[in-house]
């Protein structure tokens, strides 16, 4: 009977460890980043980076300026001279530069990034922002390999360089088909590779920061709240040994 | 019988209530002397956890409600605003949100130790099927609380879930138009499952829960042994010997689990809120969406079991309700294990290998049919799907012959432990 017991509930467990809830299978694995966003130096470069490359056509709508330089430790001024490129005012939620009626400049409009990370993970956006490569068949010139047919031009190539993609070939049934194997680059950007690794992690830092402004509060909550717990349990456990006593 | 008010002569303040309110009869009767078996074990302590949670969804959705805004436009804003802006708002959403997971977690968990003791045998098939009543309701509420937030998994849950009634024959189409109050999940629907999941519900899960509780009450609990306490008694308390009063017993034991509960509780709503996609899931984080579906489309976890089922039903005669018949036989043959169980004894303890064998395969057959519902079907999926669910009635349909051809041990006069 015990070993039952312990065999479900080892199950159940199990079920609830292994694996991701769901995924897709033909999707692109993408490059492994672990974001820290407690690296508040990163996160403030980071975020000058976003609001100067990225907030032309991205909004992140759900973010307040001054949010942003509370939770960095930006006074108000400084956000107001360095961060803000509009007439917005500081309690204002960040917004693109994009007319309205210029919303299908690219074809779709460019989405709101507030919750990027939470939608499509760390990983993804720090695989997605290093993978534009040369593609004559777009519109744009470019195709990106975690997000094939992408409408959103290569903003960061002048940083990057440009780059084109290596196909090799691999068995599809009877036939030969060419995948993805990796980008090499044909013309160096203004950055070194280097440089350009550190640029987008302190984007996708960001962008982590952005999509949960609160985290770095609520896991600090975390431990006093841990070890009041386990002080409770043990206080639980020893009363009820207590009253116990007498049951027997 | 004439209702004696105040049976205890208490006096003071207290006298004066007891006098026109029954404080001390109802603490007495279903507290301090509400004897409980005293071998309950760990799989004793959901009960308490599942009214704990359902507590805490209750607060939480208050405030939840004083931010959220019903309607299409605006329920992912106020989402938003709720974690952002509110203060402690993300706490509260968390709290919710995790709560939800947990309920059902709680639930399947006392769920499954019934099967185990046979709690739900005579007397106890009333207890059994307000249970059940209280899961069904309970998978409506969530599923109705699982669009609120109107991601774009809600958005498709809801178009999954409210085309099921678009599959009986004849009326599905209006019927389902009507459900939705338009063709398409879109504000009138989201309008009227926040009605359900705020008031109809609710309220309905609190009556029905009441209702398990006095039905317990009534006839006592089952214990690991499935022996009935109330045979031996002390010849002059007339107490029963292996019985203890659940005040102040159980509620420091239940104390104690609640303490170990909310360690990995807490530990989920502050370390990983959305619970590795299982509490709340990355495509929920796209507002909802009808021209992109989410690849592929996955229920919420504590559904997996039957979304699996629904799939793996095949299309017959032109209509694809056999799923949505097999999905709903599957809960609905819940309600009759009082009289499927045939065995002579009501605890696993004493029953013999082929209950044993049934049930181990039971429970691995639940969460293999749970994975295969929240991934992507193929034919070898599928495949697998249907001996699931095949298994899954056998175990129920089959009872009333295998509980009867197994070996059973001899129960104890007493509790064991």
């Amino acid at each position: 009977m015990k070993r039952i017991v312990l065999l479900v509930s080892g199950l159940l467990l199990a079920a609830t460890a292994v694996a991701p809830a769901a995924w897709a299978d033909d999707e692109m694995e993408p490059l492994k980043f672990k974001s820290d966003v407690g690296n508040v130096a990163a996160v403030q470069r980071g975020g000058r980076d976003f609001l100067a490359y990225c907030s032309g056509c991205h909004s992140l709508k759900y973010l307040r300026y001054n949010r942003v330089g509370a939770d960095l430790g930006i006074p108000d001024d400084l956000v107001k001279q360095n961060l803000i490129f509009s007439d917005a005012k500081i309690g204002d939620t960040i917004q693109s530069a994009m007319p309205a009626q210029s919303a299908d400049w690219f074809g779709r409009v460019p989405p709101d990034l507030s919750l990027e990370v939470k939608a499509k993970g760390a990983d993804w956006v720090y695989s997605y922002l290093q993978s534009f490569y040369l593609d004559d068949k777009r519109p744009m010139g470019v195709n990106n390999v975690y997000l094939p047919g992408v409408s959103m031009p290569a903003v960061l190539g002048e940083l990057q360089g440009w780059q084109k993609m290596v196909t090799r070939k691999e068995k599809v049934g009877d036939g030969e088909k060419d995948v993805f194997d990796h980008l090499e680059s044909v013309q160096p950007g203004s950055m070194s590779p280097e440089e350009f690794k550190a640029f987008v992690s302190d984007l996708t830092n960001f962008l982590d920061y952005a999509s949960e402004p609160g985290q770095t509060q609520r896991v600090a909550l975390g431990l006093p709240v841990m070890l009041y717990l386990v002080v409770l349990l043990i206080l639980c456990y020893l009363l009820k040994k207590e009253f116990w006593k007498d049951v027997h | 019988m004439a209702i004696i008010p105040n049976p205890y002569k208490t006096t003071g303040f207290l006298g004066w209530l007891d006098d026109r309110f029954p404080v001390s009869k109802l603490w007495r009767e279903h507290l301090t002397e509400y004897y409980a078996p005293k071998n309950f074990n760990f799989w004793y302590f959901f009960g308490s956890l599942a009214l704990l949670v359902l507590v805490n969804q209750l607060l939480t959705g208050i405030f939840l409600t004083m931010n959220y805004k019903p309607s299409a436009d605006g329920a992912f804003d106020s989402v938003q605003y709720i974690v952002r802006d509110v203060p402690w708002g993300w706490l509260i959403r968390s709290l919710h949100a995790t709560g939800a997971s947990a309920f059902f977690l709680t639930v399947y968990a006392h769920m499954f130790r019934g099967i185990l003791y046979g709690s739900h045998r005579k007397p106890r098939e009333l207890i059994w099927i307000f249970g059940c009543l209280i899961y069904l309701a309970l998978m409506a509420e969530g599923f109705c609380g699982y669009v609120l937030p109107w991601g774009n998994m809600s958005y498709w849950g809801a178009q999954v879930i409210l085309s099921l009634f678009g599959t009986i024959p004849y009326i599905g189409g209006d019927l389902q138009t009507w459900i939705q109050g338009d063709f398409t999940p879109a504000d009138a629907t989201l309008n009227r499952l926040f009605a359900f999941h705020v008031i109809a519900l609710p309220f309905v899960i609190v009556g029905l829960v009441f209702a398990h509780l006095v039905a317990l009450h009534e006839v006592g609990s089952n214990n690991p042994d499935g022996v009935d306490i109330k045979k031996v008694k002390d010849p002059v308390t007339h107490i029963p010997l292996d019985g203890i009063g659940f005040h102040p017993y159980y509620t420091v034991k239940d104390m104690v689990g609640i303490a170990g509960f909310l360690i990995i509780f807490a530990a989920v709503v502050l370390f990983a809120p959305e619970g590795g996609g299982y509490v709340i899931e990355p495509a929920n984080f796209t507002p909802a969406n009808a021209q992109v579906t989410p690849n592929p489309i996955t229920p919420a976890w504590y559904f997996g079991v039957y979304y699996a089922m629904l799939r793996a039903t095949p299309s017959m005669f032109n209509s694809a309700i056999w799923g949505v018949i097999v999905m709903f036989g599957a809960i609905v043959v819940l309600f009759f294990l009082p009289w499927l169980d045939r065995s002579p004894v009501k605890s696993i303890r004493y029953k013999g290998w082929i209950f044993k064998t049934a049930i181990t395969l039971f429970a691995i057959d639940f969460l293999v049919m749970n994975y295969l519902g929240m991934h992507e079907p193929n034919p070898t999926r599928t495949l697998i799907a249907r001996f699931g669910t095949v298994y899954y009635f056998l175990f129920f349909l089959g009872m009333p012959i295998y509980s009867k051809l197994d070996k059973t041990k001899p129960v104890p006069e007493r509790v064991t432990e």
